[in-house]
């Protein structure tokens, strides 16, 4: 048995009524927002830089540094990123749809911190009922004096917009996330400015977090950033959910500790994933998101850690594992990812755009008997286009790294599977039953 | 300016005075347009370009860059199948190839009662239930063929009309507080 700490995000969830405004301060909600309302906002952000909260959108970068890093200019912005829609990952959805007020109050809190001006959540379109949540949640707490003018009395206001996102992935990067709630169509800025903190929402200075990131925050400041920093090794601080899905019996989002629980306590354990679905074979798994390269039943033992799992050559990312097992194809699998990469690209940068079409072309024929042995070679080739020495993390050539993240799953197949993609040119067809 | 409805035309301009910009009202005032015609119109362009202060054709040109704003008809219920990594491992192509047998339509068709649209979708976030697919943006899931039939019936005898409104209708929850309505009340004050 695994041994876990106490939930922090996750702690309401259970309630069948965690999205409304009874159950949340009930169970102490929107007590973090008047602690912080009796702090100065320099002793608020020095909490969170204490918790050392790593962002829980992809890339893992401190919270705390990246609001120090905020231009100081009469108007600033906070944009949260709900846009979740890397494949795989499901733990925004859940936070929004049940804990809406958690992620209210976590980003009145912050925007308190960096003195914003105006608080824009940026929800995915097609949580129709996660905005609806969301949406009344933030009536709710207006009404209660949460949000508006002279939030407690305490003379700090501001307000709150619920914005709906459109179907796009490129929009969850948030340059592009910010071209988006400017009205435009999702097209990620040219870098430098590396930070939309210099230059973000209408070239204002912006900081731009992750919902889950947010909805740590009103714990934080309730239990002080240094229990959160006690829990976790190293740099991975806190708890993180993390979202299981594949070939495991028991598919489903679980808030670990960090770095205590190992990938393979994760799909085993049954109290987590609870093993391979008929009792099959672990053929692979990507440990976080279909942007990260694939780790073999040989990495079953690290750590969910994002150092240990960086080093291994690999990325926590957004915190989603999918387990592939011995029914699954992995050219099949491999080409998914990629024609999704493909139909995602914004267009803006030719490796991406070009590259991305090519390389779905070619898996698409390998998977359905068409394939040559040159073709993995070809494969290689183009990748190496995208991401010259298909290395990780990846040298990018382009605006984003969409485009260098879509060799990572073609040159893991490869590099881990290349019997089976050869089997598949050999018999001229998916030898495991084949895709449409 | 006239195709909006009166009473639309007044939750667009409270969309608008929620931004500082004017232009970041055009997505939710797309989401609004097709709520009220199911897609997106060629007048309800018009009718946006003038609330945001942009050109019709920046309104579609934008418009057209987002999967869930629809610039042709569609139908009453449009079925969004999830056939990325986590659905494909629970076998969403089989359920897809089982949809289009059931509607008798392929992906990006609109059956010929105007009733039902299946498209194929990227992850819906919903993983832990794949294969799952979206009913004009609602979620069902995990589904097989005789689910996915069932599903089809209900919604074909109005037995989820409560769940899944037409398409087009995203948020039914209006913002009701906020801003612009103190600055409101102020002014009928
Ligand atoms: C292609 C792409 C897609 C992304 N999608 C998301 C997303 O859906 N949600 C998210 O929070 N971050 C996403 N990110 C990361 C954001 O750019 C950004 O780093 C993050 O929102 C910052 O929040 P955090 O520091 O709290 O993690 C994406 C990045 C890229 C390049
Ligand atoms: S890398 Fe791809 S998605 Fe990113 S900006 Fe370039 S073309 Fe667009
Ligand atoms: S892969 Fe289908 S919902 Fe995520």
């Amino acid at each position: 048995m695994i041994t876990n700490a106490d939930p922090i995000i996750t702690r309401r969830i259970a309630f069948e009524d965690s999205y409304t405004i009874e159950r949340y301060l009930a169970t102490g909600g929107y007590e973090g927002l008047r602690r912080a309302l009796t702090m100065t906002p320099e002793a608020v952000a020095e909490e969170v830089n204490k918790a050392s909260l790593l962002g829980r959108g992809g890339a893992g970068f401190p919270a705390g540094r990246k609001w120090s890093m905020l231009r100081q200019a009469p108007t600033s912005y906070l944009v949260v990123n709900g846009d979740e829609s890397e494949p795989a990952t499901f733990k925004d959805h859940l936070l929004i749809e049940r804990d809406p007020h958690q992620i209210i109050e976590g980003s009145l809190i912050t925007a308190y911190a960096i003195g914003a001006s105006q608080i824009f959540i940026f929800c995915r379109g097609e949580f129709a009922l996660g905005l609806e949540r969301l949406q009344a949640a933030c009536n709710e707490a207006y009404a209660y004096g949460a949000i508006g003018k002279n939030i407690f009395g305490a003379g700090f206001s501001i307000d709150l917009v619920i914005h709906p996102g459109a179907g796009a992935y490129i929009c969850g990067e948030e340059t592009a996330l910010l071209e988006s709630l400017e009205g435009k169509r999702g097209f990620p800025r040219i870098k430098p400015p590396f930070f939309p903190a210099v230059n973000g929402l209408y070239g204002q200075p912006t900081v731009v977090n992750n919902i889950e990131t947010m909805s740590n925050i009103p714990w934080i400041i309730l239990n002080g950033g240094d229990a959160f920093a006690a829990l976790g090794t190293g740099a991975s601080t806190g708890t993180r959910l993390f979202a299981l899905s594949g070939r495991v019996k028991r598919p489903g989002w679980y808030e670990l500790e960090m770095s205590k629980t190992t990938f393979r306590d994760l799909i085993f354990d049954p109290s987590l994933g609870g093993g391979i679905i008929d009792d099959g074979t672990i053929k692979a798994f990507i440990p976080g998101g279909v942007s990260a390269p694939w780790f073999g039943p040989d990495q079953l033992d690290l750590g969910l850690d994002q150092e240990a799992v960086g080093k291994a050559g690999s990325m926590l990312g957004s915190g989603s594992v999918v387990v592939m097992d011995d029914t699954t194809c992995v050219v099949r699998a491999a080409w998914r990812i990629t024609r999704f990469f493909h139909r995602e690209s914004c267009g803006q940068c030719t490796p991406c755009r070009e590259g991305g079409t090519w390389l779905e072309q070619i898996m698409r024929r390998i998977e359905e008997g068409g394939g040559r042995e040159s073709d993995l070679d070809l494969l290689m080739d183009v990748c190496d286009n995208i991401a010259p020495g298909v290395s990780w993390p990846p040298q990018q050539t382009t605006i984003c790294v969409l485009g260098p993240s879509i060799p990572s799953s073609i040159a893991s197949a490869i590099r881990m599977f290349r019997d089976e993609f050869l089997a598949h040119i050999e018999a001229g067809c998916c030898p495991m039953g084949g895709a449409r | 300016m006239a195709h909006l409805s009166a009473e639309n035309l007044d939750r667009a301009r409270r969309l608008v005075a929620v931004y500082p910009k004017s232009r970041s009202a055009l997505i939710p005032l797309c989401h609004l347009a097709q709520s009220q015609d199911g897609y997106l119109t060629e007048e309800a362009m018009v009718d946006i370009a003038e609330l945001t202060g942009v050109t019709a054709a920046e309104v579609r040109g934008t418009a057209t860059f987002y999967d869930m704003l629809h610039t042709e008809p569609v139908g009453d219920y449009v079925i969004a199948m999830c056939t990325n990594i986590a659905c494909l491992l629970g076998g969403a192509y089989e359920l897809l190839e089982h949809a289009e047998g059931r509607l008798g339509v392929h992906i990006g068709q609109t059956t010929a009662d105007g009733n039902f649209t299946i498209e194929e979708a990227e992850c819906l976030a919903a993983c832990d239930t794949a294969p799952c697919v979206q009913v004009n943006h609602r979620f069902f899931g995990p589904l097989d063929g005789a689910g996915f039939d069932r599903l089809i019936d209900d919604l074909t005898a109005g037995r989820l009309v409560d769940q899944v409104p037409r398409h087009g209708v995203l948020n039914r929850v209006e913002r009701t507080v906020g801003l612009l309505t103190e600055n409101e009340s102020e002014a009928r004050a």
